[in-house]
């Protein structure tokens, strides 16, 4: 039953702000122009912040840290009690899993399942999730990471995504829950879940490695507190969309409040659900390999260390080992979520066995690979002797590269550099921040009114206030021409698939293979060929967020309503003429939020970015862990958290107002980074 | 289907001045603005009546259809009874005793012994079998597997679903879904039994099968019932009263025939226009007194002119109506069916 009221406010208000626009911008960028030009001998201070006026936001902050650490006591306990708590309810899992999956107990000598007995399990939960092809994949993927000898660090990775995601996905469904039942919960988290989802990782690895120390305890922490927002939006999300006949259903037979959650509500928010933990699985991923800066080891360590020896032969090997567990673990967590779609066969036989086949299959496993570990050591450690590595290969191929087209790449890059990239680069430098602010808040009044306005000029005046105008700017600069060359890339290509089902399929399965894996992997080609520097950067960022780009064109060509493509035939429009006057039309919004999604993905494959030497916000933050440094990482963590915010609001708002003006329905799909 | 005259004297439920209204401070703008504002002054308080003023009885055993288009307030209303939706002002008697003052402990004990709904787009939990699902409100009261399970077969029987009692819900059928909400609905034993638009969402052929064992169930169960549509068809053909709501307020109550016959707006004329009379106007409404010879053939005082209509192919001239004692209550003439046929 549908609230009589929510239909009430309707797009009537938002047209209202839409006539006459021209002049009013007209105007503006004049002013901003005029300012521009002439404007830094009358007023300098529109061009460079006084430093008089500066906010000391990062020495407060910084302070604040080290009172909860030294001072900060509640009566029963003090903080560095609560951290050290914390600390121990998780490290105790995580060795229990690495014990079992690769370290074994030496204390009671037990040895660990060893790689057979892994594979062996692997493949048995990827058969109970999806038959024998998936189960096939699965033991593909995981004696890959045995033979090409990463087995070790792999299931180091493995050990902390075990123990992270369990914990992310019952912390994001209480959350969740919480949110659903009290509605000034969901109304006070909001903001925050919107912080922590636009928050670049790094900055908040600085505060944790404070508060945690360098180790696999803090990675976990670091990768619970970034995949846990988007489970709790899921589950808040999924729950809202339960149909409201079941939930009268519920009251009507009398459930408490209990059997309410757990046995209606829950239940029949599982196939949205299942979307949220595959979600939390891939989100801790990308974190447990990111998180490798603060001690959490494995793949990403390996990835990192060769990163800096510039090995880039050991780097690729250990990239293509996460893309290996990257596909592994995301296509079991997909089956399992499909799997919850259909409807189970009732329960055969009787007994424990033959009703429990699965669990029975896996104890099995375990004991016989247990056996055959203590038999043949072989089965334990997969024999150094049988070991490929591919490393030189990748080495001597770069080596190769660069022997050979060295010059011809390098002019490729230096035209681009010279020719693009530093104009623009210094255009964005020259601007002055009161302009720029103005313009902002100009633009969302115009599209959202007041409260748009406040928010996109407050937080670019904010961005300034603290000092990191400059820095901000060589983000925006990076991010800019990245987004445009993704989109450049990504609305043809888009196009093109949204009419051919046989390219669409292919391309889909390529640009979802793409997203599930680490940002941190799309680093290492780049740096191969280009060595480190804006144009890698901007390389990498391109790669990671074309991705968006492609999806959101397709989608919103393909959700054109049919009828209106045959109207358009029926008129006699040329094909060129439906592409143009109704096809693009109509999925304008949707490629709007495409547009969106791409901005949120190169910002946050941006500041990984700093690791292959840009200057820009990414920098500060990068700079500040490894100085440990929470004050500098924080507050350069939230200036781009609040150009994302700028570019999101702003782009919302557009969107909605094209599709009021289109007279479509509101809402439609938003993936998140 | 019986008499609701009979049962106008005990009302099992009694709702007197049910007020709802979304809004801010709803029930204070309400008391502020007197015993029955204005929709125009609810307005502009910023408020919306889902229903307003609504008084209604419905007798132990009876079929009360309420009738009205999408936005009537009708589901409201029906959600109002079970306080599934809060009213805003008014008062609603079960067996006399007001459920608006009952605390939330009391209401959920009355939901699940003495309430049962059926809902429009059937509600089945997509996890649990069609025996799981039938014996879902018995689980919640607590209830033992063994006994629960064979009250669930039992309902699975008496809806014509034996032998699927461990398929899933998306395994069958729209109509058979309905047939295992129906189940469910009636697994309690309730004495009250809310239908929400229980065949609007089926195809129509589906739709007049599920109204036929609709009345079958109901001549084994015999529940007192709320049913709630927006097919003026289905309401003439089940109810015994029909409530036509419109605007969320009550525009007529009365039995098919009093509604067919004598339409109190032009609104409720609109639904009645289509309707040919035979198929509501009862033999005891257009008989004669009992004078003359006693025709040979007979017809019972309840039925439908439509029903009699064939009896007299064999060239009669008139009827004997008999009352529901079997005595001889007046005569039916062949002419007064032409004229009410041919009038409409």
């Amino acid at each position: 039953m549908a609230h009589p009221l929510e239909a009430a406010a309707g797009p009537a208000a938002r047209a209202r702000l839409g006539g006459g626009g021209l002049p009013a911008w007209a105007a503006v960028l004049g002013g901003f122009g005029a300012l521009w030009l002439w404007g830094r001998g009358v007023a300098p201070w529109a061009f460079d912040y006084p430093r008089a006026l500066v906010l000391p936001a990062r020495r407060w902050i910084g302070a604040a840290t080290r009172w909860l650490l030294n001072e900060a006591d509640f009566g029963l306990f003090t903080f560095t009690d609560a951290t050290r708590f914390i600390a121990s309810v998780i490290d105790l899992p995580y060795r229990l899993a690495l014990g079992a999956l690769s370290g074994g107990f030496p204390a009671i000598g037990l040895a660990p399942m060893g790689w057979v007995g892994v594979v062996a399990l692997a493949a048995l939960i990827g058969h109970r999730a999806g038959g024998l092809r998936l189960a096939t994949l699965v033991a593909a993927c995981f004696a890959f990471l045995a033979v090409f000898g990463q087995w070790t660090s792999a299931m180091v990775t493995l050990a902390s995504i075990l123990v992270a995601v369990p914990l992310g996905v019952a912390g994001g469904l209480a959350l969740g829950l919480a949110g659903h039942r009290w509605l000034w919960f969901a109304r006070a988290i909001e903001p925050i879940l919107d912080l922590m989802q636009t928050i670049p990782v790094f900055a908040y690895l600085v505060p944790i490695l404070i508060l945690f120390g360098f180790g696999p305890t803090a990675a976990v922490v670091a990768t619970l507190i970034y995949a846990m927002p988007p489970m709790t939006r899921v589950t808040m999300l999924a729950l809202a969309r339960v149909p409201d006949d079941i939930r009268d259903l519920g009251r009507m037979i009398g459930c408490t409040r209990r059997q309410m959650t757990w046995r209606v509500m829950l239940p029949s928010a599982k196939d949205r659900l299942m979307v949220g933990v595959n979600q939390v699985i891939m989100l801790s991923l990308n974190m447990v390999i990111i998180a490798s800066m603060i001690g959490a080891g494995g793949l990403g360590f390996d990835v990192l260390s060769a990163l800096r020896r510039l090995d880039f032969g050991t780097g690729l090997e250990a990239g293509l080992a996460i893309v290996a567990l990257a596909i592994a673990l995301d296509r079991l967590s997909q089956a399992f979520a499909e799997r919850a779609a259909l409807p189970l066969a009732p329960a055969a036989g009787r007994g424990p066995v033959a009703r429990h086949p699965y669990l029975a299959g896996a104890l099995a496993t375990i004991l016989a690979a247990g056996l055959l570990a203590a038999l043949m050591p072989a089965a334990q450690t997969y024999p150094e002797a049988l070991r490929v590595t591919t490393g030189p290969f990748w080495s001597d191929l770069v080596a190769w590269i660069n022997v050979n087209y060295f010059d011809s790449l390098e002019a490729m890059k230096n035209a681009l550099l010279l020719n693009l990239l530093i104009p623009f680069k210094r255009f964005l430098a020259g601007l002055p921040w009161l302009g720029v602010a103005g313009l902002l808040a100009f633009a969302g009044w115009r599209l959202g009114g007041a409260r748009l306005a406040l928010i996109a000029g407050g937080l670019a005046v904010l961005i300034a206030v603290v000092d990191l105008w400059e820095e901000a700017m060589v983000t925006v600069y990076l991010c800019g021409i990245s987004v445009a060359i993704a989109m450049l890339i990504g609305l043809p290509l888009g196009i093109l698939a949204a009419e051919r089902e046989g390219l669409w399929r292919w391309l889909r399965l390529t640009i979802d293979t793409l997203q599930t894996l680490p940002s941190f992997v799309y680093l290492m080609p780049a740096v191969m060929l280009f060595r480190v520097g804006d144009f890698t950067a901007m390389l990498a960022v391109v790669a990671y967020s074309v991705a968006p780009a492609i999806r959101y064109t397709v989608l919103g060509l393909q959700g054109v309503d049919p009828r209106l493509v045959e109207a358009g035939r029926a008129m006699g429009c040329t094909r060129r003429q439906i592409l143009m006057h109704i096809r693009l039309r109509l999925a304008l919004p949707e490629i709007l939020l495409g547009l969106n999604q791409t901005i949120m993905f190169a910002l946050s494959m941006l500041v990984i970015t700093a690791l292959v030497g840009t200057r820009d916000l990414g920098q500060e933050v990068y700079i500040a862990l490894t100085k440990a440094d929470p004050g500098r990482g924080l507050v350069a963590g939230l200036a781009v958290a609040f150009i994302a915010i700028i570019a999101d609001r702003l782009i919302q708002a557009a969107a909605a107002r094209a599709r009021a003006r289109l007279g479509l329905a509101a809402g439609g799909p938003r993936e998140h980074a | 289907m019986s008499d609701p005259a009979l049962h106008a004297a005990q009302p099992l439920l009694v709702c007197r001045n049910v007020w709802k209204l979304f809004g801010p401070r709803a029930a204070e703008t309400l008391a502020a603005l007197g015993p029955d504002p204005a929709p125009e002054r609810l307005a502009a308080a910023g408020l919306v009546a889902a229903v307003r003023a609504v008084d209604l009885a419905v007798g132990e055993g009876e079929i009360c259809v309420i009738m009205g288009l999408s936005g009537s307030g009708k589901s409201t209303l029906v959600r109002c009874l079970s306080r599934l939706v809060e009213p805003t002002a008014g008062e609603i008697l079960f067996r006399g005793q007001n459920l608006l003052a009952a605390s939330e402990a009391e209401m959920t004990m009355i939901r699940r012994h003495k309430m049962g709904m059926v809902f429009q787009h059937f509600a089945l939990l997509p996890h649990m079998t069609v025996m799981q699902n039938v014996a879902f409100p018995l689980e919640v009261q607590g209830m033992g597997r063994a006994s629960r399970e064979e009250r669930a077969e039992r309902m699975i029987g008496l809806v014509g679903l034996a032998g699927r009692e461990h398929f899933y819900p998306r395994q069958l059928s729209g109509g058979q879904q309905q047939r295992v909400g129906i189940a469910r609905s009636l697994a309690a034993d309730p004495e009250l039994w809310f239908l929400d638009e229980p065949f609007s969402a089926l195809d129509p052929l589906i739709r007049r099968e599920m109204q036929d064992e609709f009345i079958r169930l109901q001549s084994v169960v015999r529940k007192t019932i709320v049913f709630i549509t927006h097919d003026f068809d289905e309401a003439i053909r089940l109810a015994d009263r029909i409530v036509i709501m419109k605007d969320g307020a009550v525009v007529q109550a009365g039995t098919p025939e009093e509604i067919v016959l004598n339409p109190a707006t032009a609104y409720v004329r609109e639904f009645t226009r289509a309707v040919p009379r035979s198929k509501v106007v009862r033999v005891a409404r257009v008989m004669g007194a009992v004078e003359g010879p006693a025709p040979s053939g007979s017809v019972p005082a309840r039925a439908t002119v439509a029903e009699a209509a064939p009896l007299f192919l064999d060239g009669a001239a008139a009827l004997r109506v008999l009352g529901d004692d079997g005595a001889t209550v007046g005569h039916l003439h062949r002419d007064a069916v032409v004229v009410l046929m041919l009038g409409g």
